[in-house]
């Protein structure tokens, strides 16, 4: 089975693709939900919340595709405003100061592209959260389930492992995007994601992803409880690997898995 | 190409597709047509006013060198990483070609300068983003090289002063340019741990990737007179709210009305402003020496 980077396209935006909603309350338990950024509003495109996990207190930070029209109207199509970058960056140091591992669930075409997004400032609140993640003294676990769209899913990814599920994609800009930027022409969409190295096993190469989590079947759509079941013995793994570190080397790695990444040549200093 | 994208791109037009384009080769220009107010001027007296409109007071985009030149003490600048070059981390065609043409033309490596040097006396690590490269975009070398200048000043106990410039994220070097600004945001965090000043002075056009990671970072947050500042591109926004927007959306002073700026400083009084910040941070932080 070849799959290409744009056969995933058509994957993940199945209408079936289980999403946060559906996964959720399958891989934790006693979930409780907690709302808002105490500065502005409460953002429907990113849920947080508090529960177990295995029977360990953790803090659940998702971004929300919605399933049908609905819960799209109030997920916002899971485009976060900067409220909902504060609602998580508010949620995890709440997470650091009760010691409870943070689990970021990304699912985002991107941050959300309008007027009030930037009067309220975006590109702050994206900032701020991929600093502060950074220095976060608490173990950050995310997972990418479809699309991990530019800055906007970033901003959930600043973590000590990132895993992403089999058919998942993790992009600079959306593929639709980048063939109009440089390209001039968005109908070359599939082509620029083939091009663009955006899945979980490019990625891997790349050493952006850590783990590749299996898909059930043809893809998590054919069977949710399955592929819940793949990610939750992933957390658990994660878990496992990273509790089991002091917080000073815990943030030593998570800064190096960063500072790392990067191609360049050097002129020989002599 | 018809005669208005002709007469965009001399008179240095906003759109980065522009820029992007092949440019007719004239030497010099002898007008310059402000984007913002749309006034034409010579270039001569454009130029004499320091690269400020002489109706608006935009200001508009220097080089790297020019900003050293009226911004740091003369002789002063240690630049760190020169020689360092951007590879193809997903092969996209053509990449290679492209930086070594702008590399012919602009005497650049890549879209930042970076070093020590010192302002009115005191020392501090300067970076400089020259949105003639690429649109400043952040790949490989911009992330390294800007991470690279905050230890620097972190293990030398430095302040920082980072002008930004930037059409945010490289796209030809695809997911590894979305990590630069986690790694730059990174080195950000820990200067910031260390208790030390970094102040940002945004410059057109500050916007995308670098928006969202260091340049938003800044204890002291300055922009420069109307100037583009900004996350999502105004046609992307446009494109979903289906209406124009007004022109002072994601201006400089948009943006402090907003609260994401502390202050708007006109280039001439730059210098100063930055050294009395400075001082004021002497005693903690602030390089004194």
């Amino acid at each position: 089975m070849n799959v290409t980077a744009s056969d995933m396209l058509d994957i993940i935006r199945k209408k079936g693709r289980p999403t946060v909603n559906d996964y959720i309350p399958l891989i934790f338990d006693d979930f409780f939900e907690l709302h808002g950024d105490r500065l502005y509003g409460d953002d429907g495109a990113i849920k947080g919340g508090i529960g177990y996990f295995k029977g360990t207190p953790v803090t659940v930070i998702a971004q929300v595709k919605g399933r049908n029209l609905e819960e799209n109207k109030a997920s916002n199509f899971g485009m976060p405003h900067p409220e909902g970058y504060r609602k998580a960056l508010r949620l995890a140091r709440q997470a650091e100061k009760f010691k409870r591992p943070v689990i970021c669930l990304i699912d985002t075409a991107g941050a959300f592209c309008g007027v009030e997004a930037e009067q309220r400032g975006q590109g702050e609140a994206i900032a701020r959260d991929i600093m502060e993640f950074m220095t976060l003294r608490t173990p950050i676990i995310s997972i990418i389930l479809g699309e991990g769209g530019s800055g906007g899913a970033l901003a959930l990814g600043v973590c000590d492992e990132l895993a992403m599920l089999e058919n998942a994609i993790y992009s600079v800009i959306s593929p639709r995007g980048f063939a109009s930027l440089l390209w001039k022409d968005a109908s070359r969409e599939r082509e620029a994601a083939d091009i663009m190295k955006i899945t979980a096993s490019d990625l891997k190469k790349l050493g952006v992803c850590d783990c590749v989590i299996k898909e059930p079947g043809e893809g998590a759509h054919t069977d949710k409880e399955a592929a819940a079941a793949f990610i939750k013995e992933y957390i658990g793994a994660a878990l496992k690997r990273k509790l089991k570190k002091g917080l000073d080397e815990l943030l030593e790695e998570r800064y190096n898995k960063f500072r790392v990444i990067g191609e360049f040549t050097e002129a020989d200093k002599g | 190409m018809n005669v208005f994208s002709v007469v965009r791109k001399r008179w240095g037009s906003v759109s980065p597709e522009d820029n992007n384009a092949k440019k007719p080769d004239i030497p010099t220009d002898l007008l310059f047509k402000c984007p913002r107010c749309g006034t034409v001027s010579f270039s001569e007296e454009f130029n004499a006013n320091g690269k400020v409109c002489v109706n608006c007071n935009y200001h508009s985009r220097l080089t790297a060198r020019e900003r050293l030149d009226i911004t740091i003490d003369k002789g002063s600048l240690v630049e760190f990483d020169k020689g360092m070059l951007s590879k193809n981390p997903i092969n996209f065609p053509g990449y290679e070609e492209k930086q070594q043409k702008l590399r012919d033309r602009t005497g650049l490596e890549d879209a930042v300068v970076t070093g020590k040097c010192r302002i009115r006396n005191r020392e501090v690590v300067i970076i400089v983003m020259d949105s003639h490269f690429l649109m400043a975009s952040m790949g490989s070398v911009v992330g390294e090289k800007i991470t690279r200048a905050f230890e620097y000043a972190t293990a030398n106990r430095l302040p920082v002063i980072a002008f930004t410039a930037s059409g945010g994220a490289r796209m030809q070097e695809g997911i590894v340019s979305l990590m630069q600004m986690a790694k730059t945001s990174g080195a950000v965090a820990r200067h910031n741990e260390a208790g030390l000043l970094y102040i940002t002075v945004m410059t057109d056009p500050t916007t995308g990737g670098v928006t969202a990671s260091f340049a938003s970072l800044g204890d002291i947050i300055i922009a420069e007179p109307k100037v583009l500042i900004g996350f999502a591109g105004r046609r992307v926004i446009e494109g979903t709210i289906k209406q124009k927007l007004p022109d002072e959306f994601q201006s400089a002073e948009f943006m402090l009305e907003n609260g994401f700026v502390d202050m708007i400083v006109d280039r001439k009084k730059m210098r100063r402003t930055l050294a009395h910040l400075l001082a004021l941070h002497d005693s903690d932080g602030g390089g004194s020496v």
